[in-house]
């Protein structure tokens, strides 16, 4: 059985990855920072899909630790998905250092660092898949969220460099812009259903980009060509814009 | 979020500030910081039981904590759905100890409606299979319950509608199956004196149910389609069936589109539907093998068939009257002929003796059926309620939206037993619904 290790787990999209997953038979890793508070996730997904499912602890800040993380998990997964995602709690301008520090941290560097090391074991033995978990945010700053959206552009862009670099060793990279989607994280927004995914779309997206070797996934299709006009924006009128 | 929500009935509607949890933690702050609420699952419920200003919504709590494949005992968190267990024991040998009209219901609501299915007669109702389950109080105190230790809180939280805690986890037992398939017979009733006596003749089949025409007057008055069912056994199937005997169907349901505009139900077109359901059935029995999924669901492969009573919505009346009323429920189809405002599809049922302290069975017949919300529908049930009252029956809370309530309090003869329990674990009335307001439960 191959096995799928997922980053990020506690999160909604991070267990409809999970379960999507484990229902195409994958054994399952579970990284997350308190593998407690999902152990339920564990034997849930262990039962439901008769797979084997393993947690593990990992902390997207904790950089030191990931090597050790990743060299200790056994079997090697074939698959990596990155999920870990943060947002404001509030607006973006009125957090302290540490708290903006934690954004950059959770959907870049920690990405980064955790997947150069995914990335240079896959190279060395000519496979695996890696998956980011990245934002339509990150396709243009906008007042409302441009510390979160410059982390995601810095995260996207890392992908299609990594893509890129690992073409050669026939490993491959799925970059995912999932939209607006119903998690804890958007409980309190009020948002157009034609535009929002569920997570378990997102995680049949993330399963049949792997099969096909897709390169950039928007969950919604309609979210490509929203983010295309608002690229097209001249920014003189993009600046004044609230958006 | 504050969202404008209804049941299924799509009657009450009301404001609600929608919370929901994915751990105990979370779900242990949202009570010990909100006012008043209510547990809300998959809101297949049809009247107001889990409506309140402030909702705390179970659907994201669906893991499944242990399974044991050799005694079929399974215990899952609360928000899981009867549809998604399905999926994990059927291929597994095993099935649900009961089984409601729908399965999308979840599993914490199955406990708290203490649901019945076409068994009751036999196997009891849901809380009878329950091995134990564990309750978050107001007081944020997380209690585990079962026959055994602490009997009140279980007895009052079967069957009660949500007001004596939060159901967070559960442990109940499955039945074992050799297949996924039902053998089924169905006979033709003329009336309503024959369905009863098929009823009795066939007691020992494990599941009955009878569809009934609440529309037909005269010789042909009570007409019914008596429908019966085992598990069939291996030896039962075709050859093509056998192949692979625990088979799950992936298909989707088709979605009801919209909302029906509410004068296409009228006299004629239930009485066409009727006439249609009732005639083809061509002999007077029928043996045949069907899949679980249409004998006992045969409703969710469309999705959304509430919308076909319209925007204002439908309320559903079921009742029961013990056996030796039989006049009882003679005399309510005869008003309910005679009015003329009765729905598609009326069960009718006979339920075993598994009682408990504030669920809805009691040996005897229930009858459900549906009305359209529309001018004089209340009035009228007012007035059947009446009769319920006096052939000492009583009516579905689960299923009610507007019952008053002192019919509530001279139906249920343990109601002053279950408000003490109710008052002993959540003493500030916290856990609250309309229904429970309603029925000054709560009040």
């Amino acid at each position: 059985m191959p096995t799928a290790l997922i980053l990020g787990a506690s999160s909604d999209i991070g267990l409809a990855i999970a379960r999507k997953f484990a229902q195409e038979g994958y054994d399952i890793q579970l990284g997350t920072r308190d593998p407690a508070a999902i152990s339920s996730t564990q034997s849930d997904l262990s039962i439901r899909f008769n797979i084997r499912c393993s947690l593990h602890q990992f902390d997207a800040d904790r950089t030191a630790s990931h090597e050790f993380f990743f060299t200790q998990l056994n079997p090697s997964p074939e698959i990596t998905v990155y999920c870990i995602g943060y947002m404001s709690q509030g607006k973006e301008m009125e957090d302290s250092w540490e708290e903006t520090e934690k954004i950059i941290s959770a959907n870049y560097t920690g990405a980064v660092s955790i997947l150069n090391i995914v990335s240079r074991k896959y190279a060395s033995q000519k496979k695996g898949t890696i998956v980011g978990i990245s934002s339509v945010a990150g396709e243009r700053g906008r007042q409302s969220n441009f510390i979160y959206g410059s982390a995601k552009a810095g995260f996207s862009t890392y992908l299609s460099g990594l893509r890129n670099w690992l073409y050669p060793f026939g490993v491959h990279v799925i970059t995912v812009k999932p939209g607006f989607v119903y998690t804890k994280m958007t409980e309190n927004l009020d948002l157009p259903s034609l535009l929002t995914a569920s997570p378990e779309e997102v995680g049949r997206a993330v399963y049949s980009a792997s099969l096909k070797k897709k390169n950039t996934v928007y969950v919604k299709a309609i979210w490509r060509w929203i983010m295309l006009i608002i690229k097209f924006v001249p920014e003189p009128v993009f600046k004044k814009l609230k958006l | 979020m504050k969202k404008r929500i209804t049941n299924w009935g799509n009657y009450p509607e009301i404001e609600s500030n929608l919370l929901s949890f994915r751990d105990e933690s979370k779900l242990r702050s949202i009570v010990s910081n909100e006012d008043s609420f209510i547990p809300r699952g998959n809101g297949r419920s049809y009247g107001d039981a889990s409506l309140a200003p402030t909702t705390i919504l179970t659907l994201h709590f669906d893991k499944i904590l242990a399974f044991d494949k050799e005694e079929g005992i399974m215990e899952c968190e609360s928000g899981i759905t009867l549809d998604q267990i399905l999926k994990v024991i059927v291929p597994q040998g095993w099935f649900l100890p009961v089984s409601p009209g729908t399965k999308f219901i979840t599993l914490g609501g199955a406990a708290a409606s203490n649901i019945h299915g076409k068994n009751h007669h036999a196997e009891g109702g849901f809380s009878k299979h329950i091995v134990d389950m564990e309750v978050l109080l107001e007081s944020g105190q997380q209690v585990r319950c079962s026959p055994v230790p602490n009997p009140d809180l279980f007895e009052a939280t079967c069957g009660g509608m949500g007001l004596t805690g939060m159901i967070t986890r559960l442990k109940f037992r499955l039945k074992k199956i050799e297949t996924s398939y039902i053998t089924q017979k169905q006979i033709k009733a003329e009336n309503l004196a024959e369905i009863l006596e098929l009823f009795d003749k066939y007691h020992d089949y494990t599941y009955s149910v009878a569809w009934i025409d609440c529309m037909k007057k005269g010789k042909n008055f009570g007409r019914s389609i008596l429908i019966l069912g085992e598990h069939a056994r291996v030896e039962e199937l075709d050859a093509g069936q056998q192949k692979e005997p625990l088979l799950i169907p992936g298909k989707k349901p088709v979605v009801f589109p919209f909302n029906l505009p509410s004068f296409v139900l009228n006299k004629f077109t239930i009485r066409a539907f009727n006439f249609v359901y009732y005639a083809k059935n061509l002999k007077k029995e029928i043996n045949n093998i069907v899949h679980y999924e249409p004998f006992f669901y045969p409703l969710d492969t469309i999705l959304h068939w509430n919308r076909g009573y319209g925007k204002k919505g439908l309320v559903q009346y079921q009742f029961v009257v013990p056996l030796h009323r039989k006049d009882g429920l003679i005399e309510i189809l005869n008003r309910i002929s005679e009015k003329g405002m009765g729905s598609f599809l009326a069960v009718l049922k006979k339920f075993g003796n598994h009682q408990s302290l504030i669920s809805f069975p009691i040996e005897g017949y229930t009858l459900a059926l549906d009305f359209p919300v529309r001018k004089g529908v209340f009035e009228f049930l007012d007035e059947l309620d009446q009769l319920v009252l006096q052939y000492e029956g009583r009516i579905y809370l689960t299923k009610d939206a507007r019952m008053k309530a002192d019919v509530f309090w001279k139906t249920y003869p343990h109601a002053d037993r279950f408000q003490e329990i109710v008052k002993q674990y959540n003493p500030g009335f916290r856990f609250r619904s309309l229904l429970s307001d309603r029925l000054l439960i709560t009040k």
